[in-house]
């Protein structure tokens, strides 16, 4: 009696477990969004670090120039590819969103569909959201 | 015998358990592979460096039309939230009443016993009683706020300024009780609602965290004087205390000048000529 | 040993049951100040600490009082002791899991609160409190239950429980003598700028922590059927006596030197207290009936025959206990801060949202000493039966 119990249990355990597997299997699954790349971010090939790279790490880099910035009033970032970047979200030319231009179509693309919500926002202002 | 193998078992599975978990973060620490290893970080160009940055208020040219001119430069620039203004109902719905006592101000007038409490006299010179007297953070030599942080959030440059980093501040306010000059205010509610105009160039604060004026650390990274000074039409003068050619210790050579609470040590880095 | 705390009584459960409802309702409110920020409470730019830290502050007085059964027993090998030993140490565990508690909830932002650790520093007071209060928590849970489980085995505990006991005592005096010197270590803050404070905090705490327990035992007396001993709690009520007197000698320092020396700055707050400040007097009423309750409580257990009546002591130890909270939560941490450095004044007083908020970390304290005391008493009804 306790046997059945038992794998019973398992097999509703083992179901509730792979249960995102399921999900996946029922609904359409969306491709994952191509961030837009706008302005000069079209035209200039390269960022801070290569694509793979950015991709990978930037919130890494940004955690690094936020430091930068604010503990050691280090604001200009020479990288090693050569360009140099004003360490800094979304103020002036040579910033983030002063290349990537928008962020409803860069930022949010990607962190939309993977659910991420960074805090950035909440501080730092999107210049385009201003006006 | 069951009992014990299980609980060993456990015991194992636990400490292996902690070494998945750890795994990833002792990589990601011991890795460089976002290749930063190679960049450069530098100040700008055009940055202006002190040893110690410090500001003298002359008071003889402190008028009230300047202190509100001062106090709008500041405020604006940094972003700093204003509660008196009527909220757009349309792009904030729902937001709360204000409870006044929870402001934030980075830098305002206060009259001389407000200011000096420790120099209240009731025989004071007339004309010192009807003064307005500005008061901001004194970015101290020997800073309580920094001291007090628990987690370096607030902390001390090599210029001498005393800077808060909102990223790191876990708002325990503990800052705000050490601080001798009541410099420092609480962001007890989101202060986007009640800036009327963003500045795109300075971010806004969260909730939660601390804040105060910062002598316009910005600025000064761009090669500018802070707003206040700039608005001031001259009654503030900003310069190296360290620096014994500066404006600034001219100034302190030929006039008389005292500074808060200086009894308590903490060395204010803001002066005032009487 | 857990499993004893899930068999229990129908008013064990209506008890519990109260407890997750009042918890409940606590997190309500705690998730809209969460969303909202602070600005549900009545703390300003100018009273930044409030209710939060006020209770903070009483609680871990009450933790560290659990070593004024740990002293007599395991220093002075006094052995009428023995049985409120556990109860001391578990008292001990809930204060402190409800202080970190109220630290959390006075957070702006909680999620970030693991930067105290990843950004160590060591010149903040608040560094050193964390650092206290968490290995204080830790050797009262290893102790208390190493030493319980023992009992139940009828073995004897094992022999590093006895280093740890010692190291316990230094760590109850570290956790009130640091929280003390989170305050009394700030230039500007004339009321608590004072060397005193420390030695205050410890004497209201071994006051408030003993009188708690006392009433603690009464409670188990007439839900269990485990007996503390009516001596035991009569050493412990002329600990509370002794500790509550040092605590108004203390006090009476305080008003002393603030008013003979008549400096305005030390001077203002003991006024706004007493007296009322520039015709700002919310504190008066409190702090007068601190003072009459702590005062009537100290005579009722001088005097033996009021101090040995069985019927009396539980009112009394209320009594002193909400003098004593009164003193140190609500006056010394307003009393602080009221003038301002810059002599204005702003009164504090608690919000709803951040008394319901409050009542919702006793209860969580409620929950877990109520579980543990069930297990010790349990443990100890078997162990003789």
């Amino acid at each position: 009696m306790n046997k059945n119990a038992i794998i019973t249990g398992l097999i509703i355990f083992v179901l509730a477990v792979l249960s995102p597997f399921w999900f996946n299997m029922i609904t359409a699954t969306q491709a994952a969004p191509e961030p837009k790349l706008l302005g000069k971010a079209k035209t200039e090939k390269n960022c801070v670090l290569n694509k793979y790279e950015m991709r990978a790490n930037h919130m890494a880099l940004l955690d690094e120039w936020r430091d930068s910035v604010v503990r050691n009033a280090d604001r200009m970032y020479e990288s090693a590819n050569g360009h140099s970047f004003n360490m800094s979200l979304s103020t002036g030319e040579n910033s983030c969103l002063g290349c990537h231009e928008d962020k409803t179509k860069f930022c949010d693309k990607c962190h939309t569909y993977a659910s991420v919500d960074p805090y950035c926002w909440e501080c730092h202002t999107n210049p385009k959201e201003i006006r | 015998m069951m009992e014990k193998s299980r609980r060993s078992f456990l015991k194992v599975a636990g400490i292996a358990a902690i070494g998945l978990g750890a795994a990833p973060a002792m990589n990601f620490a011991a890795s460089d592979s976002h290749g930063t290893a190679h960049a450069v970080k530098s100040k700008n160009k055009k940055a202006l460096h002190a040893q110690r940055w410090g500001m003298v208020i002359d008071t003889n040219k402190i008028t009230d039309e300047v202190v509100e001119s001062i106090v709008e430069a500041c405020h604006k620039a940094h972003n700093v939230p204003d509660f008196n203004i009527e909220v757009d109902e349309k792009k904030y719905p729902n937001t709360r009443p204000v409870n006044h006592k929870q402001e934030v101000k980075w830098i305002w007038e206060e009259e001389f016993h407000n200011a000096f409490p420790d120099k209240e006299d009731e025989f004071l010179a007339e004309k010192f009683h009807d003064l307005p007297f500005l008061v901001t953070c004194n970015h101290c030599k020997n800073a309580p706020c920094v001291q007090a942080c628990p987690t370096q959030a607030t902390f001390k440059r090599e210029d001498g300024i005393v800077m808060m980093d909102f990223h790191r501040c876990i708002g325990c306010r503990f800052c705000m009780a050490a601080c001798p000059f009541g410099s420092r205010n609480f962001n007890f509610r989101d202060p986007r609602p009640f800036i009327e105009e963003v500045n795109p160039t300075f971010p806004t604060r969260s909730k939660g965290v601390v804040e105060k004026c910062n002598f316009c650390a910005e600025r000064l990274a761009k090669g500018e004087l802070p707003h206040c000074v700039e608005a001031s039409e001259g009654a503030i003068v900003f310069g190296d205390l360290e620096d014994s050619e500066s404006d600034i210790r001219v100034l302190l050579n030929e006039n008389y000048t005292i500074r808060r609470k200086q009894s308590l040590g903490t060395e204010p880095s803001v002066y005032y000529i009487m | 040993m857990l499993e004893i705390a899930i068999k229990g009584s129908k008013n064990y459960w209506l008890w519990i049951v109260f407890l997750l409802a009042v918890m409940g309702a606590g997190g309500i409110f705690y998730i809209d100040q969460f969303m909202n920020g602070l600005m549900t409470t009545g703390m300003s730019r100018d009273v930044s600490w409030g209710f939060y830290i006020a209770n903070f502050t009483f609680l871990v007085g009450v933790a560290a009082g659990g070593v004024m059964v740990v002293i007599p027993y395991y220093l002075h090998d006094y052995e009428k002791f023995h049985r409120i030993t556990i109860l001391g140490e578990f008292l001990a565990v809930a204060s402190l899991i409800m202080c970190l508690l109220f630290i959390i909830v006075d957070l702006g932002q909680p999620t970030r609160a693991f930067n105290v650790m990843l950004y160590p520093s060591p010149k903040s007071m608040l560094f050193y409190d964390m650092l206290v209060l968490n290995g204080y928590l830790f050797l009262n849970i290893v102790v208390g239950w190493k030493i319980l489980e023992a009992e139940r085995n009828q073995v004897e505990p094992a022999w590093w429980t006895k280093p740890l006991i010692y190291l316990s005592i230094p760590f109850a005096i570290g956790i009130h003598t640091v929280t003390a010197y989170l305050y009394c270590g700030l230039p500007g803050r004339g009321f608590w700028l004072t060397a005193i404070l420390a030695p205050r905090f410890l004497a209201s705490a071994f006051a408030a922590g003993p009188a708690f327990l006392i009433i603690l035992c009464y409670i188990i007396r007439k839900f269990t059927k485990f007996d503390p001993g009516w001596e035991a709690m009569q050493t412990l009520s002329k600990i509370v006596c002794y500790a509550l007197i040092a605590n108004l000698f203390f006090f009476v320092c305080e008003v002393f030197v603030s008013y003979y020396s008549n400096i305005p700055s030390h001077k203002a707050h003991v006024q706004y207290l007493l007296f009322g400040y520039h015709g700002y007097h919310a504190l008066v009423p409190w702090m007068w009936t601190s003072m009459i309750l702590m005062t009537t409580g100290a005579i009722f257990l001088l005097i033996p025959p009021l101090r040995n009546n069985k019927t009396l002591l539980p009112f009394t130890c209320a009594m002193i206990i909400f003098g004593v909270w009164i003193d140190k939560a609500l006056g010394m941490i307003s009393g602080g801060f009221v003038p301002s450095p810059l002599h204005h004044v702003t009164e504090y007083a608690p919000t709803g949202p951040e008394i319901m908020i409050s009542f919702g970390v006793y209860a969580i304290g409620f929950l877990v000493l109520t579980i543990l005391y069930k297990l010790a008493t349990q443990v100890k009804e078997e162990v003789r039966g």
